[in-house]
């Protein structure tokens, strides 16, 4: 047999589909099956569940569970996130025994890296581990932890060496979230949601095989982590249609998943309301207003065409230009717009929310959610930083703390 | 392909830019820009017979090369970067443009391969001393003769009309307003009865005139009183045209601040060490890169003639006017005292975004534009 091609990638989940697919398994039998043949991880290794094909063929197979309306592997950041983590970095004996119930869905995972005292400089964390001759044992804080009130287990960062330079101390466990040295406990954001939560370590352990990578590497499979993070940021899951009893849990996993993302829209400023607000209140015939309408939606659609070339550059095989490294400023510039423009639509009721404001509560909701956008996944400052540091090759400013041992670097109190 | 370009658009690019590299240096545009005339014949020649970008986007029946918006948008592109100064834009992109719209077939043959060839140097006058771009600006009247057109009004902020060898003006019929009764007419720079001015601008690198017309006998271009639609194409396209132009000033005053902020040294290390400087410049790279995107988008839709071209035309030209003016005047602040200097470039820039900010329309009439074409 040669190399697979589109069409022997085609014919061949296709016949494994129809030879096996039937709604009425239950989720968990079906992504068994799913884990044994490795069809539905295909770009994972054969000897890790997956078929070892090429990015362009996957979409062939993803085409073919849709055609036949096949549900897939589980959703969330195990899948996104752990998966790909351990592959990269995780033992063989870790593989056999994590990546299965991760990819039936079995075990849901959470990621702890930021923590109270460490935003923006996540190396900076102060979580320690400390080895006591059978097992790691955990004290310390983490923060903004999504669906870690559900997880079996976590992706954690901790402190396990603190005479060297914050980078070289940290190590990657992979923890057990059910034991008694850990505390969940939800954290309400200033909409209101929780769609988060504070995990709290009181001497929680985690055994030596848990250790991802190698004890003090753990910036290196932490960076692994963060590149899988940034690729996820366009969603994950898809609807399905069709009746049966593995869709129906299928589509309760995927409710679940997305719960705490219900003011994400709202977060990002929601400009594809502006136009139907602005003709409905009549505050489309102020000029001041109409300005501010046109700049929104000006702005809105050069950075959509932004990210489309700098799509188009990455599949023609082109070195990556600017373009590629601005997304992320540009949807705060954008939400930022966005709720300024809502204000000036919805004028004196913007002081209302829920049932008595705007769209029962939609528009307050989106005023007090754009401040999030701006902080999370790396604050505007930092990705100035990394713009005009990365792409336009300015300096870098100097640092106080690189090259001294993490013991003696300031640190926040408390 | 909108969001790319073919590697023959990408040589066109390197050949302007290595060419201008060559005869756009900043000692010509100081040079060039205190003459009357603003351009180098000689360069005009060379420009237009051996590489034919004079012919760029002008179809091959007419002696043009028959490449279309995105091609002159390269062009364009580069000329800004390099702050080149001739009469390209207005012999080009509104000359030539104007009479591919609103012109007979006829007329197209006469008057089109001159352009195409840089032999004729055209201009379009569309605005008057009020100021105003587009029809309901115009005021100038057209009084039917014997054997023609009498012109009589006065226009201004008229690009290159002090030398244009053919001058496209936009006129109305006696009695008429609006979109109504605009036709185009033509006559040669030298007619009588047509007293043209050089005015003194900001920007010494683009060159207007004011045109006083008492009774100059004019032929007309197309179709008496119903230029209206033609005269709106015409400004959305030079509109696309000029956001190309500034976005490749906007990208240059970025790459020259960049550059300066590595090398100066304050404190004891290079001020693009600092974050109040490195953040502007991120700042800068966004609007720059956005503006940029809708100025190519923009030019693509205009070689597919794509029905959002009048939306595309005001978004790209709002953009790329506040991008241009707000990465000129960072510069500026980024240099510091030498900055603010006649000696050093940054100005010459600063000139152009401001003349290109208000030239064809502000951004805020664009911006207006913009929200009545979609609908707002």
């Amino acid at each position: 047999m040669g190399e697979p091609t589109e069409e022997s990638v085609r014919e061949e989940v296709r016949a494994w589909l129809e030879a096996n697919w039937n709604p009425e398994m239950s989720l968990l039998e079906w992504r068994n099956l799913l884990a044994d043949s490795g069809w539905g991880c295909p770009t994972w290794p054969e000897h890790a569940f997956g078929r070892g094909l090429p990015v362009k063929l996957a979409d062939v197979v993803s085409a073919e569970f849709r055609r036949i309306g096949a549900v897939g592997v589980a959703t969330g950041g195990g899948m996104a996130l752990a998966g790909p983590t351990i592959l990269e970095h995780g033992s063989d004996e870790m593989k056999r025994r994590l990546l299965r119930p991760l990819i039936t869905g079995e075990h849901t995972w959470c990621q702890l890296f930021s923590e109270p005292g460490s935003g923006s400089d996540l190396a900076g964390l102060t979580t320690r581990a400390d080895f006591d001759g059978e097992a790691w044992i955990v004290n310390g804080q983490k923060v903004w932890n999504t669906s870690a009130h559900h997880a079996r287990y976590g992706m954690l960062l901790a402190r396990t060496n603190w005479d060297v330079p914050k980078h070289r101390g940290i190590t990657y466990f992979a923890i057990e979230m059910e034991q008694q040295g850990v505390t969940v406990r939800p954290l309400r954001q200033m909409n209101g949601h929780a769609s988060f939560n504070e995990v709290f370590f009181n001497d929680a352990r985690v055994l030596p095989d848990d250790v991802i990578g190698e004890v003090g590497q753990g910036w290196t499979v932490a960076l692994a982590t963060l590149a899988h993070e940034r690729r996820l940021a366009g969603g994950f899951g898809r609807a399905v249609t069709g009746e049966g009893r593995a869709i129906d849990e299928y589509r309760a996993e995927q409710a679940r998943v997305m719960e705490p993302y219900t003011w994400y829209p709202q977060r990002a400023g929601r400009v594809d309301l502006v136009v139907e607000r602005a003709r409905a209140t009549g505050r489309s015939a102020d000029p001041v207003v109409r300005q501010e309408i046109a700049r929104l939606l000006a702005m809105t659609r050069a950075a959509e065409w932004t990210a489309q070339r700098a799509r188009a550059a990455r599949r023609l095989g082109r070195p990556p230009g600017a373009e590629g490294s601005i997304g992320k400023l540009s949807s705060s510039n954008i939400a930022r717009a966005a709720a300024h423009v809502h204000t000036l639509i919805s004028d004196t009721e913007s002081m209302l929310s829920g049932q008595d404001g705007a769209m029962d509560g939609v528009i307050a909701e989106i005023l007090v959610s754009v401040p999030a956008v701006s902080i999370a996944g790396g604050t505007d400052e930092i990705q100035r930083n990394i713009i005009s540091e990365r792409v336009l090759g300015l300096p870098r400013e100097q640092s106080v703390d690189a090259g001294r041992p993490f013991r003696d670097v300031p640190k926040n109190l408390g | 392909m909108r969001f790319s370009f073919s590697d023959d658009q990408d040589e066109l690019r390197q050949t302007v830019r290595r060419f201008l590299e060559d005869k756009s240096t900043e000692a010509d545009v100081r040079r060039l820009m205190e003459t009357p005339t603003g351009y180098d014949p000689e360069v005009w020649t060379q420009l237009a017979q051996e590489l034919g970008l004079a012919a760029v986007h002008i179809p091959e029946e007419y002696g043009g090369q028959g490449y279309g918006f995105a091609e002159l948008g390269i062009v364009l592109e580069e000329m800004g970067r390099a702050l080149f100064c001739a009469p390209y834009f207005a012999s080009v992109v509104l000359g030539a443009s104007a009479i591919l719209n609103a012109g007979t077939d006829t007329r197209k043959k006469e008057l089109l391969p001159g352009i195409a060839s840089g032999e004729t140097i055209a201009t379009l006058a569309v605005a008057e001393p009020a100021g105003r771009w587009g029809a309901a600006g115009v005021e100038l009247q057209a009084t039917p003769d014997r054997d023609g057109f009498r012109l009589d009004g006065c226009k201004s902020f008229v690009p290159d009309g002090h030398i244009a060898d053919l001058i496209v003006v936009v006129a109305r019929s006696p009695g008429s307003s609006g979109s109504q009764g605009i036709s185009f007419f033509t006559l040669a720079g030298d007619a009588s009865g047509l007293e043209r001015r050089l005015l003194e601008t900001v920007d010494a690198t683009r060159k207007l005139a004011r045109l006083e017309l008492s009774g100059a006998r004019a032929e007309l271009l197309g179709e008496l009183g119903t230029g209206g639609a033609a005269l709106e194409r015409t400004l959305d396209q030079a509109a696309i045209a000029l956001a190309n132009e500034m976005v490749g000033g906007a990208r240059k005053v970025l790459e020259t601040a960049v550059e300066y902020a590595k090398t100066r040294v304050q404190f004891g290390r290079p001020i693009g060490s600092f974050q109040a400087i490195k953040h502007k410049c991120a700042d800068m790279l966004v609007e720059v890169e956005h503006a940029k995107s809708a100025a190519y988008y923009a030019a693509a839709a205009a070689a597919e003639d794509d029905d959002e071209l009048p939306a595309l035309a005001a978004l790209a030209k709002s953009l790329a006017s506040d991008a241009f003016r707000s990465a000129a005047a960072e510069s500026i602040q980024i240099h510091g005292g030498v900055g603010f200097t006649w000696e050093y470039g940054a100005h010459l820039y600063f000139k152009r975004a401001k003349g290109s900010e208000v030239f064809l329309g502000s951004p805020a009439h664009h911006r207006e534009l913009l929200a009545q074409r979609l609908g707002v």
